[in-house]
């Protein structure tokens, strides 16, 4: 019994710093921003409580705007990102000469600082003298130069492309190695039954994957709806705000114009939408897994 | 025996196919490097021109002799990026190992709501929470040093070092645990002389992965609580020179091409680490 005891003493001792540091850089933080949320901070020496001021303020058709946008920009990207990292991830995943090579070549978006990365996309986008519009126009695609952050139907499209870019190398590495996990002497019996190779993927690699791009892409999806560097860097939300996602908007009302308040409201209302998109990830694996279990 | 050899055989026109996939593949996840080095070759005469030319024609290296002098604390940028991460790896390993073993080996009340409240910290970007983060660190006083950017960065690195760290720390046979039980060692000098020698491959990619995650995005932090000059990673040390109304490209490239190869070459060495380390702690539950 004593034992027990202090073996839970221990457990606790052990956790207590991690704990600790947790709390009172993210929890507490946390709850900070639900309470500031309603008052009016600022740079201001006083603050005052103000209700649902700062929320009736933000329910307006611009934001309205923002919120939908962020979801567009979001479901894109994942989408693309997913799609593109399970082909990566077949093709990685075929015995052929030099894939060890290939497998490394795909970590750099993932490795290298984000800024950077983003960086040398602001060049490529760079209408008079970047990579893709200088191309487009020596192939005859297009007739004069397209400066692809200028306009907010190409800025939106180029800051969901390089947003894809670095969060291919994760997911692609990420489904290579649920691919991997996949016991071979399946695919063996399969084969044995004359079974051809599209055949074993599309019945045995994808059904099997599935758990595995679920969860893919709940973590891509939390990690892009919280996507900052990318459009700051590349566009800081315009043109005309077309390109401003929820945390843009937050961090342009916090930081930009020091109105705390209203920001806090803002992120409030981010962090409500990611409680949800986990509380689905939540239900929808368990109910997976008990769907295994029948 | 010749089985699995048999059915990894492809016929030609499947081998063209798979390489094929494999150049596009690798053609969009390369391609802005490709252009970027490029650019750093190609005179600012020649990148500022039209039409549009892919190969620098008269390239040099001129770029990376000048940015020394346009870019002046750039030596500097890539200490600081250096010393940050650094810093962090060592303050998130302080924290996870004891954590990781203890979520290992430990079944107690609760213990498993507070995984996976140290989990949901990954739901939460340092940018949702950056107003209370930034008037913590005014109230802490440490607005415009190191510590600005190192506090926060360790914390949302935390969480996925625990994950991984624990699924290695439970494939450790707890018989060993038990032996040295027996034996009278303390549940510290355990953990201290059992656990952590053969912990030690794991906690090498904890450490990796910690890093990279700490250079590879060092930004928001460093962008809103930093302003001094002499602190700043390298990311933002470019970002200055690149927010600048005339960007000298084919400098900027350069600098970002020497700021990323020391972390490159050890990324490299160390890949073999990287990819276990991110299959251990994601695939197998």
């Amino acid at each position: 019994m004593s034992v027990q005891r202090s073996t839970v003493i221990f457990a606790w001792i052990l956790l207590l710093p991690a704990l600790l540091y947790v709390t009172v850089i993210v929890a507490y933080p946390l709850v900070d921003t639900f309470i500031l949320s309603f008052t009016d901070a600022s740079l201001k020496k006083t603050t005052n409580w103000v209700g649902w001021a700062n929320y009736n303020k933000i329910f307006n058709e611009t934001f309205a705007e923002v919120i939908f946008r962020t979801f567009i920009w979001t479901f894109f990207s994942v989408s693309i990102k997913m799609i593109i990292g399970v082909f990566g991830a077949t093709m990685l995943n075929a015995a052929v000469p030099g894939r060890a090579l290939f497998r490394v070549l795909t970590m750099p978006p993932w490795i290298v600082p984000m800024a950077i990365g983003i960086f040398m996309w602001g060049w490529m986008y760079n209408g008079q003298f970047g990579m893709i519009s200088g191309m487009l126009q020596n192939w005859g695609l297009v007739d004069g130069p397209v400066a692809f952050l200028a306009r907010g139907e190409t800025a939106f499209w180029a800051t969901i492309i390089t947003d894809v870019w670095i969060g291919v190398p994760l997911v692609t590495l990420y489904m290579l190695a649920a691919m991997q996990a996949i016991p071979q002497d399946l695919y063996e019996a399969a084969w044995t039954d004359g079974a051809g190779r599209l055949y074993r993927f599309r019945r045995i690699t994808l059904p099997l994957l599935i758990p595995s791009m679920i969860t893919m892409s709940m973590l891509s999806l939390i990690a892009t709806f919280n996507s900052f560097d990318i459009i700051w860097i590349l566009t800081q939300g315009g043109p005309n705000g077309e390109t401003t996602t929820m945390i843009i908007d937050t961090y342009r009302t916090a930081i930009g114009s020091k109105k705390y308040g209203e920001g806090a409201a803002r992120a409030v209302l981010i962090c409500i939408f990611l409680s949800i998109f986990c509380l689905a990830y939540f239900r929808v694996t368990s109910r997976l897994a008990s769907g295994e279990h029948r | 025996m010749s089985q699995p050899a048999m059915i990894n055989r492809y016929r030609w026109h499947e081998l063209v196919a798979i390489y094929c996939g494999i150049f596009v593949f690798l053609a969009f996840i390369l391609a802005p490097f490709v252009e970027g080095f490029l650019v750093s070759l190609k005179p600012l005469g020649l990148l500022f021109s039209s039409p549009y030319k892919f190969w620098p024609e008269n390239g040099s290296f001129a770029a990376y002799k000048s940015m020394w002098v346009s870019v002046p604390g750039f030596a500097r940028y890539i200490f600081n990026s250096f010393f940050i991460s650094s810093i962090v790896t060592v303050i998130v390993l302080v924290l996870v190992v004891p954590a990781a073993y203890a979520f290992a080996r430990f079944k107690f009340r609760g213990s498993g709501a507070l995984l996976a409240a140290f989990l949901a910290v990954n739901m939460f970007s340092g940018a949702v929470l950056l107003i209370p983060l930034f008037r913590l660190m005014r109230s802490l006083g440490v607005l415009n040093t190191y510590f600005a950017m190192i506090v926060p960065g360790v914390a949302f690195l935390i969480p996925s070092a625990i994950w991984l760290l624990r699924t290695y720390m439970m494939r450790i046979p707890r018989e060993l645990d038990e032996a040295a039980f027996v034996d009278g060692a303390s549940h510290f000098y355990t953990l201290r002389r059992v656990i952590l020698p053969i912990a030690m491959p794991g906690i090498t990619v904890v450490a990796i992965t910690t890093f990279i995650g700490s250079y590879a995005q060092q930004f928001i932090f460093a962008l809103t609580f930093n302003s001094k000059t002499e602190y700043m990673p390298l990311p933002i040390g470019l970002y200055a020179y690149f927010g600048r109304q005339e960007v000298i490209w084919n400098e900027l490239m350069a600098a970002s091409f020497v700021g990323i190869a020391p972390a490159v070459i050890l990324i490299f060495l160390m890949q073999r680490y990287l990819v276990a380390g991110l299959t251990a702690g994601a695939v197998k539950q």
